[in-house]
C-alpha cells in the first residue's frame, strides 16, 4: 500500500494513504467545492501549480473518461482527497482515478480531513503545500517542513510559460468570424463552444506581440484562463495595450484579470479564491442571477477601475467582487467566471453568443 | 423585487390527516410557510384538518381553521375570509387537488382570490400526464414512449402497441396510488381498472417501462425573476420502478459525471420554466439508461414534496420558507442565507458529506399484505442520517429504523440458499438491503448482484466494503481488537452493538474499549456550502474524523430532547408536535436546547427549533455520544413516543439525568404486572388479567380470567 504525508508551511503534517504516482509535489493548496467534475478540474490548466483538494468526500465514483478532459494531461501538481473511489461505476468510464494519476505522474493523498482542512485555508488563506506519495521509506519530516517553506509561492512561478502553446495552432477552420486566443492555458471547453458557434480558432503563445497577433487577421482576440498572478504577466498585459481600440477583446477568467490590469486597473489575491460550480453572479443590469463555474484565487479591484473607461457589469453577491466588466466607449469584455463550465452549470453558454453578436457587428462594420 | 403589497390576506391549506404517501413533511412544510408569511407581515389564514400539527398551533396563523378539506368548506371559509391569494404548494397533493377543483368550479375566480406560488395552467401541464409529455416533447427533453387512456380497452391497445411490461400512472393521484406496473394483459386489466378509479379525473397514463434504469431527483427552485436554482440532486439506489418514496436514496448523486449531471440541470431548467411554476419548489424526476446514459424525464411535482423536506434537511436550506417568500414576490438574492447569514440564497448548496434516506414499512401490521414494492408508495416513514462516507451514512440509516438492525445483518437471510437469496433479490422488497449482504457474505459476485437487482456497481461495492470489514473484524475478540481497525470500522459506521456481535461481545464493552483508545465522533456541521463560509447556525453530525466544527457550549443548564424517529403506524407526527413544543417551552424559560432526531419529514429537525440540532441515530449509542460531548442537565424523552423511553433505562445506567418522568415511572407504566398493582392497591378497577411468557402458562392464566381474554406484548 502507498503511504502519503501532506505537509503545510505552518508546519503542519498529515497521514493519509497514497494514490496516484510515487514521489513529491508541491504548490499551492486550494479547494474546491464542486461535487462533480474532478476529471475536468485536475486536467483544467488553471490549476497548475496548485494542489487541489475536493471538498466533496468520495471521489472517483464514475472513474475517468477522455472526453472530459480540458487539456492533454493533468494539470494540478496534486490531489487531496477524503476517499477516493477504487471502484468506479459508469458506462463512460474508461479507468479509474488512481490509474489516471498514476499515468500522469500525479501524486495524491486520501484519507484526509478535507473538511478541517478546508477551514484551515478559510480562515488563514491558501497555504504553501507539499505531498509525499511513498512505499515505505518514510521521508524525514523536517526536512520536507523546510522545502515546503522554501518552495516558491504561486506569483513566483512562470505557470502559464507552463501551459501556454509554444507555436501558433490553427485548431478549427470555421466559416465563422476569425478568433485569435492568446493561449494562457485555454480550457478544451472554451475552444468547443467556440467551434459550435463556426468561429475560426487560432491558438498563439501567451507571450506573441501584438504586431504577431494583428498580422493574423483577427475579428478578435480572446485572452484565455490560466494559472497564476495575472501581474506577473507583464508581456501578456502589454500586447493587451496595444490591443486595445484596434480589434474587439474579449477575456476569460486570467484573460479578464490581463485586459483589466492593461487598461490600468488593479488586481489582487484572493483570500482563499473562488472555485467550485456554485457561486452566484448578477448581473447589474437586469438583476439576473446565474449560478457559475469558478476557478480564481485573484480578483479585479473594483475601486481601481475608476478611470480606465471600464465598467462593472456583473458581481458576486457572496463578497461582491467583480465578475464582469466593459468598456463605455471601445469593444471590451470579460468575465471573471467560466461561462463555458466544464464543470458546473450552463447557465452562461449565452455569453458566448453574446460575443458572437458583438464580433459580426464589428465586422460587418 | 421588492415583496408585494396587494396582498393583504393569504390562506395556506393544509395537507390533511397522515396517510401512506403523505406524512408530517407537509407539517414541516406548512409550519415553515405559516412562518415565513407572518414574518413578511401578511396575515395568514390556514385550514387542516389535522389537529396533530405545529401548523394548526394558534400561534403560527392570525387564523386557524380545523375543517374537513372539501372545496365546499374551503369555499365556506374563502367567502368568510376573502383572502386575496392561496399558497396552495405547500399543502402536498391534496391542497393542489383542491386549489384544482376550486379553479375549475370558478369558485376562486368568483372572490377574487389569486393562486401564488404555481397557478391553475402550471399544476395542470405538470399534474396532467398528456399535457406534460406535450410539455416536454415542445422543449425537447425526452420522455418515455405513452399515451393515455380512460378505459381497459383503450389500454389494452396502447400496452400492446408499446409492448409489456407497462407502467400505469394515474392522473393526479398521491404517492402513485392506484398505479402500478403490468407485466401481462391480466394485470393490466386489474390495475388500470384501479387507477381509472383512483384519478380524480379518470384518466391513466400507459407508458413505457425504464424499468432498471437508474432514478434521479433534482429539487428546483424558481422565483419571479425566472432565476433557477437546484437545492440539490438526489440517486435513488432502487433503479425504476419502485416508488422513489419506498425507495433507498442517496444526496447528492453519486455516479453521474459532471456532463451527465450537467444535462439533467439543464433540462430541469427547461421544465420549470416550460411548465411555468411561477414561484417556489418543484421536484423532477428522471431516468437514466445505465448502458448508454440516455436519460427521461419521468415526472415533476410543481409543489413542495417528501423529496423537498429531505433535500431541506440534506443540505440546511429551507425549501419551504424561501418557497413561500418567493411566492409573495422576494427572489432568491433578495433573501439571505440562514446558515452563513453573510450569502444570499441564490446559489446552489453544496454539501461534504454523504446522506442516506431509508423507508420505514410496516408490512407487519398489515399481514397478507403484498411486501413486493412498486410504483405505489408503501412506506410509512423514513429515516436520513449523514455521514462522511456512504457506508457511515448507510449504516447510521439503518440503525435509526428501529428494526432492531444495527448492521447489515438480518438472520433469516443467512439460512437462505444461493437459490434463495436469487429468487428473494430479483423483487423489489423492503429487506433487500440485507438480503444483498447475505448474498456477497455467501459469495455471490457483486457483477451478479447488480444483474439481479439492477442496482449500481457503485453500491453493491459499498455493501461489500461493509462485509469484508466485518470479516476484518471478525478475525479478532474485543481483547486482541487493533486500534486502528476499530478505528476503520468507525469511519464505516460500525455500531457498537454490531461491532461487539463480530468480536463475541457486548456493546458496552466496545464503548469502554473505543473510550480507552479515545476512538470517539467528532461532530460537524450542515452548512449549505461546504465550508467554504463560516455557518451560524449549530445543526450537527457525527463522524469519526480528526476535528470538530464547533465546541459545544458551556451553558450548564441546557436540556436535551429526543425526538421520535420515524413515523410508523401508532407513532407519528404527534410526538413530534410535543418535542417541538418542549423546545418552545424551554426557550422561553431562556434555557438552551439540543434536540437529537433522524426524521428529516419533521419540525423538530428545522434548524431553528431548537438551539442545537443533532442529527443522529436514536440509540443509545449515538445519544450518549452527543450527551457526553454537550453535558446537559437533564434529558427529556418522555415525548417522543415509545423509541426515547425504550432508551431511558441505558441512559439512566450511564448516569444521564432523565427528567420529567422518571424511568421507575415509565416502567410501572409499561409493565402491566406493575402497573395492576397499582391499580389494585389504588382500587380502580381494570379487566380482569394475568401475565404469559409460555404458551401454557398463557392457557392457565386464559383460563382465569374469564370476562375479557387480552393478549399484549
Amino acid at each position: 500500500m502507498k503511504r502519503a504525508m501532506l505537509v503545510l508551511e505552518d508546519g503542519t503534517t498529515i497521514y493519509g494513504r497514497g494514490f496516484g504516482a510515487v514521489g513529491e509535489t508541491y504548490g499551492e493548496l486550494v479547494f474546491n467545492t464542486s461535487m462533480t467534475g474532478y476529471v475536468e478540474s485536475l486536467t483544467d490548466p488553471s490549476y497548475t501549480g496548485q494542489i487541489l483538494m475536493s471538498t466533496y468526500p468520495l471521489v472517483g465514483n464514475y472513474g475517468v473518461c477522455n472526453e472530459d478532459y480540458e487539456s492533454d494531461s493533468i494539470k494540478a501538481s496534486g490531489f487531496v482527497v477524503k476517499e477516493l473511489c477504487k471502484t468506479p461505476s459508469n458506462w463512460r468510464s474508461q479507468m479509474d482515478l488512481d490509474t489516471f494519476m498514476e499515468q500522469n505522474g500525479v501524486p495524491g493523498i486520501e484519507g484526509v480531513d478535507t473538511r478541517e482542512l478546508t477551514k484551515r485555508i478559510r480562515e488563514h488563506g491558501t497555504l504553501k503545500c507539499r505531498i509525499a506519495v511513498y512505499g515505505n521509506e518514510e521521508p524525514d519530516i523536517d526536512s520536507l517542513i523546510q522545502r515546503t517553506i522554501a518552495q516558491p509561492g504561486i506569483s513566483e512561478c512562470e505557470v502559464v510559460d507552463r501551459v501556454s502553446t509554444r507555436t501558433y495552432k490553427r485548431v478549427y477552420d470555421g466559416q465563422g468570424p476569425e478568433i485569435v486566443v492568446i493561449d494562457c492555458g485555454i480550457k478544451n471547453s472554451i475552444i468547443e463552444q467556440l467551434k459550435a458557434r463556426n468561429a475560426g480558432v487560432l491558438l498563439v503563445p501567451f507571450n506573441s506581440t501584438s504586431g504577431e497577433i494583428l498580422n493574423a487577421g483577427p475579428d478578435a482576440v480572446l485572452i484565455s484562463n490560466g494559472p497564476g498572478d495575472p501581474s506577473t504577466l507583464k508581456h501578456t498585459i502589454a500586447t493587451a495595450r496595444e490591443l486595445v481600440g484596434r480589434v474587439p477583446l474579449f477575456g476569460i477568467c486570467l484573460g479578464h484579470q490581463i485586459i483589466s490590469l492593461a487598461l490600468g486597473a488593479k488586481t489582487y489575491k484572493l483570500k482563499f479564491g473562488h472555485r467550485g460550480a456554485n457561486h452566484p453572479v448578477i448581473d447589474c443590469e437586469t438583476g439576473r442571477v446565474f449560478i457559475t463555474s469558478q476557478n480564481h484565487g485573484f480578483a479585479v479591484d473594483k475601486d481601481s477601475l475608476e478611470g480606465t473607461g471600464l465598467e462593472i457589469t456583473m458581481l458576486n453577491p457572496n463578497d461582491w467582487t467583480v465578475e464582469g466588466i466593459r468598456h463605455r466607449e471601445l469593444n471590451i469584455h470579460s468575465i471573471q467566471f467560466h461561462p463555458e463550465a466544464g464543470p458546473g452549470p450552463h447557465d452562461t453558454h449565452n455569453l458566448f453568443d453574446n460575443m458572437m453578436t458583438i464580433i459580426n457587428r464589428s465586422v460587418s462594420r | 423585487m421588492p415583496k408585494r403589497d396587494d396582498l393583504k390576506k393569504i390562506m395556506i391549506i393544509g395537507a390533511g390527516p397522515i396517510v401512506i404517501g403523505q406524512a408530517c413533511e407537509f407539517d414541516y412544510s406548512g409550519s415553515q410557510a405559516c412562518k415565513a408569511l407572518k414574518e413578511e407581515g401578511y396575515e395568514v389564514v390556514l385550514v387542516n384538518s389535522n389537529p396533530a400539527t405545529i401548523m394548526t398551533d394558534p400561534e403560527l396563523s392570525d387564523r386557524t381553521y380545523i375543517e374537513p378539506l372539501t372545496s365546499d368548506i374551503l369555499e365556506k371559509i374563502i367567502e368568510k375570509e376573502r383572502p386575496c391569494a392561496i399558497l396552495p404548494t405547500l399543502g402536498g397533493q391534496t391542497a393542489l387537488n383542491l386549489v384544482s377543483e376550486l379553479a375549475e368550479s370558478g369558485i376562486l375566480e368568483s372572490y377574487d382570490v389569486e393562486l401564488i406560488g404555481a397557478n391553475l395552467e402550471a399544476i395542470e401541464k405538470a399534474e396532467d400526464r398528456l399535457k406534460f409529455k406535450e410539455a416536454l416533447q415542445k422543449i425537447g427533453v425526452a420522455v418515455p414512449r405513452s399515451a393515455i387512456a380512460s378505459s381497459v380497452k383503450s389500454a389494452i391497445l396502447i400496452a400492446e402497441e408499446i409492448g409489456y411490461p407497462v407502467i400505469i400512472r394515474p392522473a393526479y393521484t398521491l404517492g402513485g396510488a392506484g398505479g402500478g406496473i403490468a407485466y401481462s394483459l391480466e394485470e393490466l386489466k386489474n390495475i388500470v381498472e384501479l387507477g381509472i378509479n383512483y384519478s380524480r379525473i379518470n384518466q391513466v397514463l400507459i407508458e413505457e417501462s425504464v424499468l432498471g434504469w437508474k432514478e434521479y431527483e433534482l429539487e428546483v427552485m424558481r422565483d419571479s425573476a425566472d432565476n433557477v436554482v437546484i437545492i440539490c440532486s438526489i440517486e435513488n439506489m432502487d433503479p425504476m420502478g419502485v416508488h422513489t418514496g419506498d425507495s433507498i436514496t442517496v444526496a447528492p448523486v453519486q455516479t453521474l459525471s459532471d456532463r451527465e449531471y450537467q444535462s439533467l440541470r439543464d433540462a430541469s431548467l427547461k421544465i420549470i420554466r416550460e411548465i411555468g411554476v411561477d414561484t417556489g419548489g418543484s421536484n423532477i424526476q428522471f431516468a437514466v439508461n445505465p448502458t448508454d446514459g440516455r436519460f427521461v424525464a419521468i415526472e415533476m411535482n410543481p409543489r413542495v414534496s417528501r423529496s423537498s423536506a429531505l433535500a431541506s434537511k440534506a443540505t440546511g436550506f429551507p425549501i419551504a420558507k424561501i418557497a413561500a417568500k418567493l411566492a409573495v414576490g422576494l427572489t432568491l438574492p433578495e433573501i439571505p442565507n440562514d446558515i452563513t447569514r453573510e450569502t444570499p440564497a441564490s446559489f446552489e448548496p453544496t454539501i461534504d458529506y454523504v446522506v442516506v434516506k431509508i423507508p420505514k414499512f410496516a408490512f407487519e401490521k398489515f399481514p397478507g399484505s403484498d411486501e413486493i414494492l412498486t410504483t405505489q408508495m408503501k412506506s410509512v416513514g423514513e429515516v436520513m442520517a449523514i455521514g462522511r462516507t456512504f457506508e457511515e451514512a448507510l449504516q447510521k440509516a439503518v440503525r435509526s429504523l428501529e428494526n432492531n438492525t444495527y448492521g447489515l445483518f438480518v438472520d433469516k437471510f443467512e439460512k437462505f440458499s444461493l437459490e434463495e437469496i436469487e429468487t428473494y433479490l430479483s423483487v423489489p422488497n423492503s429487506e433487500r438491503l440485507f438480503c444483498i449482504a447475505s448474498a456477497v457474505r455467501k459469495g455471490m459476485e457483486v457483477s451478479q448482484i447488480t444483474k439481479i437487482t439492477g442496482i449500481d456497481l457503485w453500491f453493491i461495492h459499498k455493501i461489500n466494503n461493509i462485509v469484508e470489514m466485518e470479516k476484518k473484524i471478525s478475525a479478532y475478540t474485543m481483547h486482541n481488537l487493533p486500534a486502528q481497525l476499530l478505528e476503520d470500522a468507525k469511519t464505516m459506521g460500525f455500531s457498537d452493538i454490531r461491532i461487539g456481535q463480530l468480536t463475541g461481545s457486548g456493546e458496552k464493552d466496545i464503548r469502554k474499549l473505543r473510550q480507552e483508545l479515545e476512538i470517539i465522533p467528532s461532530y460537524k456541521m450542515v452548512d449549505t456550502c461546504a465550508a467554504e463560509f463560516d455557518a451560524k447556525t449549530p445543526y450537527m453530525y457525527s463522524t469519526y474524523e480528526e476535528c470538530d466544527d464547533d465546541e459545544p457550549s458551556r451553558n450548564k443548564s441546557k436540556i436535551a430532547i429526543i425526538g421520535s424517529g420515524p413515523n410508523r403506524i401508532g407513532q407519528g407526527i404527534e410526538f413530534d408536535y410535543c418535542c417541538v413544543h418542549a423546545c418552545y417551552a424551554l426557550r422561553e424559560l431562556g434555557i438552551e436546547t439540543v434536540m437529537i432526531n433522524c426524521n428529516p419529514e419533521t419540525v423538530s429537525t428545522d434548524y431553528d427549533t431548537s438551539d442545537r440540532l443533532y442529527f443522529e441515530p436514536l440509540t443509545l449509542e449515538d445519544i450518549l455520544n452527543v450527551l457526553e460531548r454537550e453535558r446537559v442537565a437533564g434529558v427529556i424523552i418522555q415525548f417522543g413516543g415509545q423509541t426515547p423511553l425504550n432508551l431511558a433505562k441505558g441512559l439512566e445506567d450511564n448516569g444521564i439525568p432523565i427528567i420529567g418522568t422518571s424511568l421507575n415511572s415509565i416502567d410501572i407504566t409499561e409493565d402491566r404486572e406493575k402497573f395492576s398493582l397499582i391499580t389494585g392497591k389504588l382500587n380502580i378497577p381494570t379487566p380482569s388479567h394475568g401475565m404469559a411468557s409460555s404458551v401454557e402458562r398463557a392457557v392457565q392464566v386464559a383460563g382465569i380470567v374469564i370476562s375479557v381474554l387480552l393478549i399484549a406484548d
